[in-house]
């Protein structure tokens, strides 16, 4: 017989490629068409925002945290709001709880949002991404009314919110939730028993249990692969345990479960902001400490007090009491964690930023080993990759 | 909180190392003197049935360069079935080697890959320890706190030699550093005089 001696191909994929999600480097070996080794280079889109909070007050360091996980910015002001607060050891008033899980549940539909029909098109399925862009721009409107920016909105500060919902919002946003589900039957017609969807992602990057807790996957990753684990449900904060909602889990933990779980969590958190709709009552939207959160406008005009308050906040900030925390909470793309430590001073010393992201593209290697070269779309697809938090 | 004492005397009857323990409410915190005994304390959280701290959530560092034993590495543990963290925190100087956890959770290598990478500290039996989050061929540990904010290199487009070139950084206006910390609230404001009146007292 003669001897045949194949030589694996290594082909670049990215930085800039549609299905890349962004600036993902991927070195893949490939034989033939099967993947043999997918080395992701990642870091292209690295700013050092951990250096760059380090140098600014806890107030001015929120807009970086919109700026890291771009499709979900809320969630992320939400733990280093949280952090801070643990810090200062504050509580901040039932209302801006409530508001703050909403918009955090809101931002969660945003994701999801984003990430099934950027799934779906890397599979080869268009529609999916115009419906749901024009449901996320609806949802973007909310984002906007209450904090003037669609996307980087600054929003969830220490000590509370920016400022109250706008009057009239809190019926628009029970009336376009008593509706969205209807949306979600919609996109589920479309996607959940569609025939090639189905084969591009059922058994496609299968993760065990033990696997997605050694490589360290959280969020709709682990409990795709079966492991019941939400931090909103186990560690909760703020106003979660006011409310009902469940945890859904896969049971094969391939691509199309990650894709069940998303749209499942999405209805879940419609499910959340009724009963936080329900439960809310009028109040403080921010605790009553002009060291910590700036005074009403209308005290500037009269108080000299309020005044002089406003000038420090903004230029010196406040000082946080030394110590460190780590608070982690349930992004849409997992555990979103910051590791918070103070030396007394009214900037952070260190501000380790936890992404799920970093964690998840880890795992590619292992998850596209022996599938194709076409099924690593799927995967980084399922993965939910944004490069803004991976690359901090 | 009854949870965390419990999880305290199993540490310390069964890991056999002497260790000091401190709290804060959301996690246990173990201070490790020695750093060798890292690995072992990490090996005996995860194979301890009762435990069970199965899932690494971070590896991070803090830099304190005025201090002898420059940095702070910290590890984040999660026992995902006793609903508990624990962070485990180690100092080392600049010239110390770590024991590379890899060989205990296989999500270690990338977070020793961002430690190594923005601090500088090394891993020894680290599978493929290379730089992560900076540029191929950067110098320089950025996380450190007498790297510059603004850096040493700048990248830009040269459109006569038609390609992306590194340069020096030049600042249109130096960098600057603004400390607004009030004179009545963070330093003790001394008048001259305000000394004798102390000392008599």
């Amino acid at each position: 017989m003669k001897e045949i001696e194949i030589n694996s191909t290594t082909l670049n994929f990215g930085p800039q490629h549609p299905a890349a999600h962004g600036v993902l480097r991927l070195v893949v070996e490939l034989d033939g068409e099967v993947v043999e080794r997918a080395e992701p280079h990642i870091g292209l889109l690295h700013r050092g925002t951990e250096k760059l909070i380090e140098y600014k007050t806890y107030l001015q360091a929120i807009p970086y945290f919109d700026r890291l996980d771009y499709v979900s910015p809320m969630c992320q002001e939400h733990a280093f709001a949280l952090a801070t607060e643990k810090l200062l050891n504050i509580e901040v008033p039932l209302r801006a709880q409530y508001i703050r899980v909403i918009f955090a549940e809101i931002t969660r539909i945003l994701n999801h949002l984003l990430n099934i029909p950027a799934y779906a098109a890397d599979i080869g399925a268009v529609t999916p991404f115009l419906w749901c862009f024009e449901e996320r721009e609806k949802l973007l409107e909310f984002h906007e009314g209450v904090s003037g920016a669609r996307f980087h909105a600054a929003y969830f500060r220490p000590g509370g919110v920016h400022q109250d919902m706008p009057k009239g919002m809190e019926e628009k946003l029970y009336k376009h939730f008593d509706s969205l589900p209807k949306f979600f039957d919609d996109l589920e017609e479309l996607l959940t028993n569609n025939r090639i969807l189905r084969q591009r992602s059922v058994d496609i990057g299968v993760l065990t249990k033990q696997e997605a807790i050694d490589w360290g996957c959280t969020g709709p990753i682990l409990r795709s692969a079966g492991v019941a684990w939400d931090l909103r449900r186990s560690q909760p904060y703020d106003v979660y345990n006011k409310v009902d909602f469940e945890v859904p889990i896969g049971k094969k933990g391939d691509c199309f479960d990650r894709y069940l779980i998303r749209i499942e969590e999405m209805r879940q958190s419609i499910e959340i902001i009724k009963q936080c709709l329900n439960q809310i009552r009028p109040g403080e939207i921010a605790i009553d400490d002009n060291k910590i959160t700036p005074p009403k406008r209308n005290d500037m005009k009269k108080s000299m007090e309020a005044l002089i308050h406003h000038f420090k906040l903004f230029t010196e900030g406040y000082r946080v009491p030394e110590g460190e925390t780590y608070f982690a909470v349930e992004a849409p793309k997992g555990e979103f964690g910051i590791f918070l430590v103070s030396d007394g001073s009214s900037k952070p010393y260190r501000c380790k930023i936890r992404a799920p992201g970093f964690a998840h593209l880890q795992t590619l290697d292992h998850l596209s080993k022996g599938h194709m070269m076409a099924d690593i779309a799927a995967i980084l697809g399922s993965l939910d990759i944004v490069f803004g938090e991976v690359d901090r | 909180m009854n949870k965390i004492i419990d999880i305290k005397k199993i540490i310390s009857k069964e890991s056999n190392i002497n260790l000091n323990f401190y709290e804060n409410d959301k996690y246990l915190g173990i201070l490790v003197k020695n750093k060798s005994d890292v690995f072992s304390i990490i090996k005996f959280l995860k194979d301890s049935e009762k435990l069970l701290f199965d899932q690494l959530i971070d590896i991070t560092a803090i830099d304190y360069p005025s201090r002898e034993l420059r940095f702070d590495i910290i590890y984040l543990l999660l026992s995902l079935k006793l609903n508990q963290r624990i962070l485990i925190k180690t100092s080392i100087n600049e010239i110390d080697n770590l024991e590379s956890i890899s060989s205990i959770h296989k999500s270690s290598n990338w977070y020793e890959r961002e430690c190594y990478d923005l601090f500088g500290i090394k891993f020894i039996n680290h599978p493929d320890l290379r730089r992560i989050m900076t540029d191929y061929n950067f110098e320089g540990h950025p996380l450190r706190k007498d790297f510059p904010l603004t850096g040493h290199n700048e990248v830009r487009y040269d459109n006569s030699e038609k390609k992306v070139i590194y340069e020096k950084v030049k600042l249109s206006q130096e960098y600057r550093n603004f400390d607004y910390s009030s004179p009545w609230e963070g330093l003790e404001n001394q008048l001259i005089g305000d000394e004798k009146a102390k000392k008599e007292s």
